[in-house]
């Protein structure tokens, strides 16, 4: 069983977009400071601390799911896939990018990542998807500058439909 | 909006979380999916001593398919759960109310265990378990006790559990032939807790009259629960019957006000989808029959 | 994509994009900018409206891990008050000094390690709050007697004007049919989804702030900034972040927190970053005008629309915070709308509530504008008989009109309104429509159609704000004008283009279009010019109009960018002509050339030419200026001071919108379904296609979600009940519904590219549409916005919605419903208790009785002969939260009746509230007990626990009258209490 002290600073190692990668965090320090402060992926957007909003959005262990409502330790040799893993390392655009892009689906870009993250994790389930599904999974995301048309536009498209 | 400092227990075993409930009693939160005690902690309005994360316990994530019931640990996701066949054909009801349940992306972590030890009153799994007279395990370190899912949700996520108690399991009763299925709610927003939600289990006679009825009610009062219908036993197993019982429901129930709806528009969606769902159920029931 | 004939107008993709898709891009809380950076969070007020007794901040500062704390008075001997347009005596200071306005008010200012310990010594802080009566509604602020926000202003009224243009009283003096409609509009906001971000730093020798943020500035608030901090203009540098996570004007309202934070930076001598959280944005920031407003209209019996009559009152929330009253001016001297009305009357009143200062929002004053002028319009229509498309048509301005001279000023620069109707009719297959509404109503379904026609001012002439002030006041303030724009364009020595623009946007793609713009102009593609859009008043080309906010980057900043690439591009031509030896006139920039015009072999490099300037100045043409750095800075000509007769061209560009809705109500659930929504625009020449599209399916959204959903909720005690994104809901995709698009273009006369600002757009129009439309279905006028699915079913079943509703009472079942209502939380219920009254009257005035039965006790101490303290622990779930109560007993008849008066607060919130016993004696040695309460609960609880709360109150009184009741039957000893209720309801969805 592992215990650790609340003031404890917990060595943690979590693989991020196929890379192990550690850092320190007390129990109690929410797995988006560990990604942005402690790790240095600002990609990763705070957008409530609630769990309402999304931007936070990122693929935990096969799962796309709310990183303010995890806590760093919690996390503890997970794999972790965010925005930055998305495009080649050479920064080409992947086909869902790309599609964004051509379907002006983002306006402020501040919920972008966590939709983007939600959309690919949500593609492999259900590649094929009609627009309800895909207005349907974006209702647990808060965009606030695009009125939502665009990006199912481009999800749409990414699905090859 | 950060959460006070507390300890971090992560148990590999249900003896050992529950030693940490002994040691912490009600200091303790545990954590299973997280979506509501993860916002509640970072907005400091719970204040654990220690946080108790069950997800590392494996034996909560079991399944077992008897010849009546269907057990579900604790750590089952919502998500998962609507990738299982067995549960989803064997527990139809529950197929129907998961997709209401929050979004996609809160499906994926929220366990139906968790939504039910929160006991939010419009939380629709609890709803689902108490409809179908389901019931919930507990473990403490006395032993392990069985609650049936009507005594076990007291009121505004108050629960019949104790602070050294655990919620290990769910128990859900098989589907039965000639029973339909219904659920229904509406929310301001999608994927929002429901102003009310309605699920409904019911078993039609070959004569066509009700053999019996189940009618659970979500979101209207401090916790879900089963409304009196016994008397309608025997009615046809119509619309009109259907609507006669949703309006005697709404006569009785005693609804919350809150933001979003005031007593008399949760009475009237008891009303409206008290109708629909009955009508739904009895048509599910009646095609169970025939397909048979 | 392929090189076209000119970028502008393309559907070209976004610039910004790939950085904000790859997580690239930096927002403010991705920026360390300086060394030593403290973390902070601000206390804040969980009192709408009381007195600062004291504040106690040891406990915190002892914190290991806290820096220092800053309360209110610090602040006040540190700085000057915030200035406003409004001339009163109310000091506005950034933090709460000796007593607090509103429910979010900062009251402290806690600098840390990081924000983890910021929070916990935040709950350190001991604040003695002495409550005032709070006011939350701008009619009952007026009411004689009510309480005073600001006792130096002896009154809640903070502003009062009226204006006439033409003669309104002989227009209605004259008028066939008089239409009046009094609404209300309700408070909401676009909740960008970024939250506000400032990192200050102070420094000495010299003394000089440095502010970074996601402000859209520097804008007129720089020299308000400066005035408060008391130094020059050169000394408070403002730098933004290079990405803004959205904004709609609602960031325009952080600069108090940028005075607060360079303040706080200076006396605790360290660079400092704050962050707000979504808690601290959604009772804290900002929001639009909440309207308690009367229109008038009077009309010929054709249908001719004679004169207009506003009388507005504006809830500016607990400051007049800059730029308000900005919001009730905007749309002034387009008062007349899109009508060819000359007679107009306006009122406008300012009322200060406790509530948060409202600021500007998308489309900001537009939506309550329209609420009323689009509503008045579909209301005569319907009383004159008139299809209220005809009615429209019948009062248009006419194309051959423009430009337009409106009555109060505003000078449209062109424009075809009736075009745009029939487009929208014609996209909306209008008789179809009417057809199935008639369907529809035959079939005893609720149906209805709405329609709103608005113009939309782009490009604000700063000076419109004056108009808050007369004439004479004007006159001895000295002239106020213009709307600056600003750009530069420089080539540096490799030959590479940068253009500048101090635009500060948060998300409308200005790097896309300043660099379709400059292609244009110098023959290159826009992924060759790089576009910053940031802004750093140390070292951009800036005004004090500089900034984002009233669509003027296409209205107004396109233009200068134009002009000043097209001063680069006559310089590169001329180095070139002589290079190539032909005139400069016969020189083309293309494809990165420049190239003798009709002979494309004769070319030289762009990038050759421009890198001349640097690397060899003496070869070129003689008596030019080295290098190629071009600035322009701009004023729109018809941005002129407001004339003696109040009238003011108040915006550069006039675009138009008209919108169509169709909706059909669900009679048993309230659901209103948006069978139809078309919006046809003209944005004047459109500039990207893409982003013009984004902006129109952004704005229709925001105007759904004002319609339907949205609203800051306040109570009567002023505690604002929408603190959470579970609470105050956003517009998420599936209720989004889907909208046809029209355009036309009608290009502006009034800037180079002949492009009009349209970033408001439908966020000002879908409101009235939508409520026309219900009405239309309804078949009254009287609609309130949201309509939520509650109100709505009530209104279609003709019952007076209350969110009470009509609770009924089960007597002698324990309490009445008690439900956070109107009025705050009430209650009131009856009991049968095992005991006569003299027994039950002696329990209840005995201290040790009354701990062992209320529910969490811990302590409960008399205090006086009638007065008693205690300490309670309430919790349900681990939401557990100990509190201070303080009880005392009135009014006492033994052993009949007692009034009770008592207050309670703690970490979660506070509550205050009297109650009433009364004890009858029903025979049998018992007694029945009867009680009422009212209760005003605030703080952390009320705003993110709303919903709960009348549930919890019931709980709690049932167990406490469960344990009297035991006590009484065991005679003294029973009682206590079993953990119980709390105070919390969900946040959040099913799972756990």
């Amino acid at each position: 069983m592992l215990r650790i002290k609340p003031d404890q600073k917990q060595r943690v190692t979590i693989t991020v977009n196929g890379k192990a990668v550690s850092g320190y965090a007390e129990p109690r320090m929410l797995l988006t400071d560990f990604l942005r402060h402690e790790l240095g992926l600002y990609g990763t957007h705070v957008g409530c601390e609630h769990g309402v909003c999304g931007a936070c959005t990122a693929i935990i262990d096969g799962a796309a799911t709310r990183s303010c409502l995890r806590y760093a330790v919690q996390c503890d040799g997970l794999d972790i896939q965010t925005v930055e893993g998305l495009a080649d390392p050479d920064g080409t655009l992947n086909t869902l990018q790309k599609a964004f892009n051509e379907n002006g689906a983002l306006q402020c870009g501040f919920c972008t990542a966590g939709i983007l993250m939600s959309s690919t994790k949500f593609l492999q389930e259900n590649p094929k998807p009609t627009d309800d599904e895909i207005r349907d999974m974006l209702s647990g995301h808060i965009c606030r500058c695009t009125g939502y048309t665009q990006i199912v536009r481009a999800i749409r498209q990414a699905s090859g439909q | 909006m950060k959460p006070v400092a507390f300890e971090y227990c992560r148990p590999d075993t249900v003896e050992e979380a529950l030693e940490l409930l002994k040691e912490f009693g009600s200091d303790a939160s545990i954590i299973s999916g997280g979506l509501s005690l993860g916002a509640m902690l970072n907005m400091r309005l719970v204040r654990p001593k220690a946080l108790i994360d069950i997800n590392g316990i494996d034996e909560l994530g079991n399944f077992d398919a008897g010849d009546a019931t269907i057990r579900t640990g604790t750590l089952i996701r919502q998500a998962g759960a609507m990738a299982m066949p067995a549960l989803m054909s064997g527990v139809p009801l529950l197929a129907k109310a998961l997709p209401h349940v929050g979004h996609y992306q809160t499906r994926s972590r929220g366990t139906l265990g968790g939504s039910v030890a929160h006991a939010d009153p419009s939380a629709e799994i609890p709803l689902t378990l108490v409809t179908l007279s389901g019931a919930v395990t507990l473990r403490s370190p006395g032993g392990s006790r069985e609650v049936p899912a009507r005594e076990f949700f007291q009121g505004l996520l108050t629960t019949d559990r104790r602070a050294d108690e655990l919620v290990t399991g769910l128990t859900w009763p098989i589907r039965r032939g000639q029973t339909g299925y219904a659920f229904e709610e509406l929310a301001q927003r999608h994927g929002d807790f429901a102003i009310a939600a309605v699920a409904v289990e019911a078993t039609v006679a070959g004569d066509g009259t009700i053999a019996d009825v189940s009618v659970g009610l979500g979101g209207v009062e401090d916790r879900p629960f089963v409304a009196a219908t016994a008397g309608f036993v025997g009615k046809p197993a119509t619309e009109a019957t259907a609507s006669d019982i949703a309006n005697t429901i709404a006569e009785v129930v005693d609804p919350m006000v809150d933001l979003q709806a005031n007593a008399d528009y949760r009475r009237q969606l008891v009303r409206v989808l008290g109708t629909r769902t009955l009508t739904a159920a009895f048509d599910d029931a009646t095609g169970q029959q025939e397909a048979a | 994509m392929d090189t076209p004939d000119s970028w502008i107008g393309a559907r070209y993709p976004r610039k910004e994009d790939a950085a904000l898709l790859t997580g690239n891009a930096r927002f403010i809380d991705d920026l360390e900018p300086v060394a030593g950076i403290r973390h902070v969070a601000i206390l804040r007020s969980s009192h709408a409206h009381a007195r600062i007794i004291s504040i106690d901040t040891s406990r915190a500062e002892a914190l290991p891990g806290v820096h220092g704390v800053v309360t209110g008075t610090d602040i006040a001997g540190a700085i000057n008050p915030i200035p406003s347009a409004v001339r009163v005596p109310i000091k506005f200071f950034p933090i709460a000094v000796d007593k607090v306005r509103y429910v979010g008010e900062p009251v402290a200012v806690i600098a840390a390690t990081d924000r983890y310990v910021a929070e916990d010594a935040m709950e350190l802080i001991d604040v003695e709050y002495e409550s005032l009566p709070p006011v939350a509604d701008p009619v009952r602020a007026l009411e004689e007697g009510a309480s005073l926000l600001h006792d130096d202003v002896g009154s809640n009224q903070v502003h009062h004007r009226t204006f006439s243009y033409g003669d309104p009283d002989a227009a209605f003096a004259q008028a066939d049919k008089v239409v009046k409609l009094d609404w209300r509009f309700p408070r909401y906001s676009s909740t960008p989804m970024e939250t506000y971000g400032v990192v200050a730093n102070f420094e000495r020798q010299p003394d000089r702030y440095t502010i970074w943020s996601n402000f859209q500035g520097p804008f007129i608030l720089h020299a308000l900034m400066t005035g408060a901090l008391g130094v020059q203009g050169n000394r408070l540098r403002l730098i933004t972040a290079p990405h803004s996570g959205g904004s709609f004007g609602v960031k325009q309202a952080m600069f108090p927190y940028m005075v607060l934070l360079g303040a706080c930076s200076k006396l605790l001598g360290c660079p400092l970053k704050w962050i707000e959280d979504r808690l601290e944005h959604l009772v804290g920031s900002s929001s639009a005008a909440d309207r308690a407003d009367r229109v008038e209209a009077a009309f010929s019996r054709d249908g001719e629309l004679l004169g207009l009559r506003f009388d507005n009152i504006v809830n500016v929330g607990a400051y007049v915070r800059a730029p308000e009253p900005a919001s009730v001016y905007r749309m002034h001297a387009a008062s007349n709308g899109c009508y060819r009305v000359r007679n107009i009357f306006v009122e406008n009143r300012l009322v200060v509530t406790n509530t948060t200062p409202i600021g500007l929002n998308r489309g900001y004053g537009g939506p309550q504008f329209y609420f009323a002028l689009e509503r008045v319009m579909e209301a005569g229509a319907k009383e004159l008989g008139i299809d209220p498309a005809e009615i429209r048509r019948r009062n248009f301005i006419r194309p051959e009109e423009f430009p337009y001279d409106s009555p109060a000023g505003a000078l449209y620069d062109s424009g075809d309104y009736e075009a745009g109707l029939d487009q929208a009719l014609d996209l909306a297959a209008y008789d179809d429509l009417k057809a199935a509404r008639d369907k529809a109503r035959a079939e005893g379904k609720l149906f209805g159609i709405g329609m709103a026609a608005g113009i939309e001012p782009s490009g604000s002439n700063m000076a419109y704000v004056t108009l808050a002030q007369t004439p004479e006041e004007r006159a001895k303030a000295g002239g106020r004008s213009g709307g600056l724009g600003t750009a530069t364009v420089s080539i540096d020595p490799s030959g590479s283009v940068t253009v500048k623009t101090v635009s500060t946007p948060a998300g409308q793609g200005h790097q896309t279009v300043a660099a379709q713009v400059v292609a244009d102009a110098l023959g290159l593609r826009p992924d060759q010019i790089d576009v910053i859009t940031e802004m750093d008043t140390a070292t951009s080309a800036w005004s004090l109009a500089s900034g984002n906010y009233a669509n003027r980057f296409s209205s107004v900043v396109v233009g200068t960018i134009a002009e000043t690439a097209e001063k680069v591009a006559t310089k590169i031509k001329l180095i070139a002509a002589e290079n190539l030896e032909v005139a400069p006139e016969d020189v083309e920039l293309v494809g990165g050339e420049a190239r003798v015009v009709g002979v494309p072999e004769k070319a030289l490099p762009i990038r050759r030419v421009a890198s001349q300037t640097h690397w060899h100045p003496a070869g070129l043409p003689d008596g030019m200026e080295p290098g190629l750095f071009e600035t322009t800075i701009l004023n729109p000509p018809m941005l002129d001071a407001p004339d003696d007769q109040d009238r003011v061209g108040s915006a550069v560009t006039f675009g138009y919108v008209f919108d169509l809705a169709a909706v059909e109500i669900d009679r048993t659930t309230g659901e209103i379904e948006i069978v139809k929504y078309v919006s046809v625009h003209d944005v004047g020449n459109v500039l990207n296609e893409l982003v013009v599209e984004g902006q129109i399916y952004g704005g229709f959204a925001h105007g759904i979600a004002g319609a339907l959903l949205e609203e800051f909720v306040y109570d009567a005690g002023a505690n604002p009940q929408a603190g959470t994104f579970a609470d105050y809901l956003c517009i998420t995709a599936p209720e989004v519904p889907d909208v046809t698009i029209g355009h036309f273009n009608t290009p502006s006369p009034h800037n180079t590219l002949g492009a009009k600002g349209m970033g408001d757009g439908s966020s000002m129009l879908a409101p009235t549409a939508i409520a026309n439309a219900a009405a239309d279905a309804l078949g009254t006028f009287d609609v309130e916005l949201p309509l939520t699915l509650n109100k709505t079913w009530a209104k279609a079943n003709g019952q007076e919605y209350s969110r009470a509703g009509s609770t009924r009472a089960k007597v002698g079942e324990g309490p009445r419903e008690a439900g956070a209502v109107e009025g705050g939380l009430t209650g009131e219920g009856s009991v049968e208790l095992s005991a006569p009254p003299a027994t039950v009257w002696e329990m209840l005035l005995d201290p040790d009785a009354l701990a062992a039965v209320v529910p969490g006790c811990e302590k409960l101490e008399q205090a006086g002969e009638d007065s008693f303290t205690a300490e309670v622990v309430i919790g349900v779930a681990g939401i557990k939260g100990t509190y201070s109560a303080a009880i005392d007993l009135k009014d006492k008849i033994e052993p009949r009746s007692v009034r009770l008066v008592g207050k309670a607060s703690g970490a979660l919130g506070f509550g205050e509230g009297e109650g009433r016993v009364t004890l009858e004696d029903i025979g049998n040695g018992k007694t029945k007990l009867s009680y009422s309460y009212r209760a005003n609960v605030g703080g952390k609880v009320a705003a993110v626990g709303q919903r709960m709360l009348g549930t919890v109150t019931k709980l709690l009184i049932g167990q406490f009258f469960r344990g009297f009741d035991r006590r009484l039957k065991s005679g003294g000893d029973g009682g206590g209490n079993s953990g119980g209720p709390g105070f919390f309801r969900r946040i959040f969805g099913g799972g756990s």
